[in-house]
């Protein structure tokens, strides 16, 4: 009997001490899911290859500790964004915005993209009008249509 | 032959991108700060913590701001070229010891030499980022206004400080 009480405190206890521990999860959930949505969305300057949220170099972690700090003070995710670009530039962004700089950036695929189609066209036309000239002449015609009725013989 | 030119002149346009590309180091970010007043800040100095450095104190005088550290190499590197630099009194040279242990940061310039007027500690990497310090050492030009007129990022060389440092600090001098 003795022993089963025992295991029932634990137990209560095991639980009570997760319940006190709920709360504190819950309530900082809502701020990482944001800090990571925010921090997916810049590059870390460190591991120029990598996101800011993914990143475990010093920097990064300073820099999400200030993220998170923006966020607990209220900030939109906007002013956060600027926060980051007014101090390392539009760099940091992994969607850089469309301006006079970036034009190229946002336009070069498409402009690549319509390069080839043009040059397609051009050689499907040249290619149709090759086939189109190259006839048989009379001489030819009739040489192939003899030679056809032989075969069919 | 003629069928060649075609994919060969593409592949030469190709190539010249390419070299231009690799002249271009990846690690260079340019920062937005430049133009823009050099954002304030008051540290304790690193040889009197009761004693603040401020960006204010240096209104009216062109100076560099040099940010380093006991614990990175590249610093060691540029260390010796700020020394000799600062025998020349051409400028003021204000440390930013960044992220750093004061008294590691006491016992490498002892070992190496002090090269700064004065050097504020910058213990969380606070100022760090609003300067958008992301890999020591970078150093910048400031002008008697408080506007940041250049920075370069990575370690001084030799090169560097005779062509784009040394012409930008004498022409903001006069």
């Amino acid at each position: 009997m003795k022993r089963w009480l025992v295991c029932l405190f634990i137990v209560l206890a095991a639980r009570m001490a997760f319940a006190a521990e709920a709360p504190l999860l819950a309530a900082d959930e809502t701020v990482e899911k944001r800090l990571v949505a925010i921090s997916e969305e810049l590059r870390c300057l460190v591991c120029q290859n990598e996101s800011l949220a993914g990143s475990r170099a010093d920097l990064a972690n300073d820099l999400r500790r200030e993220i998170r700090k923006m966020i607990a003070e209220g900030k939109t995710d906007q002013e956060i964004l600027d926060f980051m670009v007014a101090r390392y530039g539009d760099f940091v962004l992994y969607r850089p915005p469309v301006k006079p700089t970036t034009w190229l950036l946002w336009g070069g695929p498409f402009l690549l993209m319509g390069g080839g189609l043009i040059t397609l066209i051009w050689l499907l036309r040249r290619r149709r009008q090759l086939v189109a000239t190259s006839g048989l002449s009379d001489e030819q015609r009739t040489l192939a249509a003899s030679l056809l009725d032989k075969t069919d013989q | 032959m003629k069928r060649f030119l075609l994919p060969l002149a593409a592949f030469a346009v190709l190539v010249v991108f390419l070299a231009i590309g690799l002249t271009h180091d990846p690690r260079e970010v340019p920062s937005p700060l430049i133009g823009k007043p050099a954002p304030a800040f008051t540290l304790p100095q690193l040889h009197d913590a009761s004693k603040n450095f401020s960006v204010a104190d240096m209104k009216g005088q062109v100076w560099l701001l040099n940010v380093w550290a006991s614990w990175c190499v590249s610093c060691r590197e540029e260390h010796p070229l700020l020394v000799e630099f600062a025998k020349t009194h051409a400028v003021p040279v204000i440390g930013l010891d960044y992220k750093d242990q004061v008294a590691d940061a006491k016992q490498w310039l002892e070992k190496l030499g002090n090269p700064y007027t004065q050097i504020a500690v910058d213990s969380d990497g606070r100022v760090g980022i609003d300067y958008g310090v992301y890999g020591v050492p970078e150093t910048y030009v400031i002008d008697k206004q408080g506007i940041i007129r250049m920075k370069h990022t990575g370690p001084i060389t030799p090169a560097s400080l005779a062509q784009k440092i040394l012409p930008l600090v004498k022409d903001l001098s006069q």
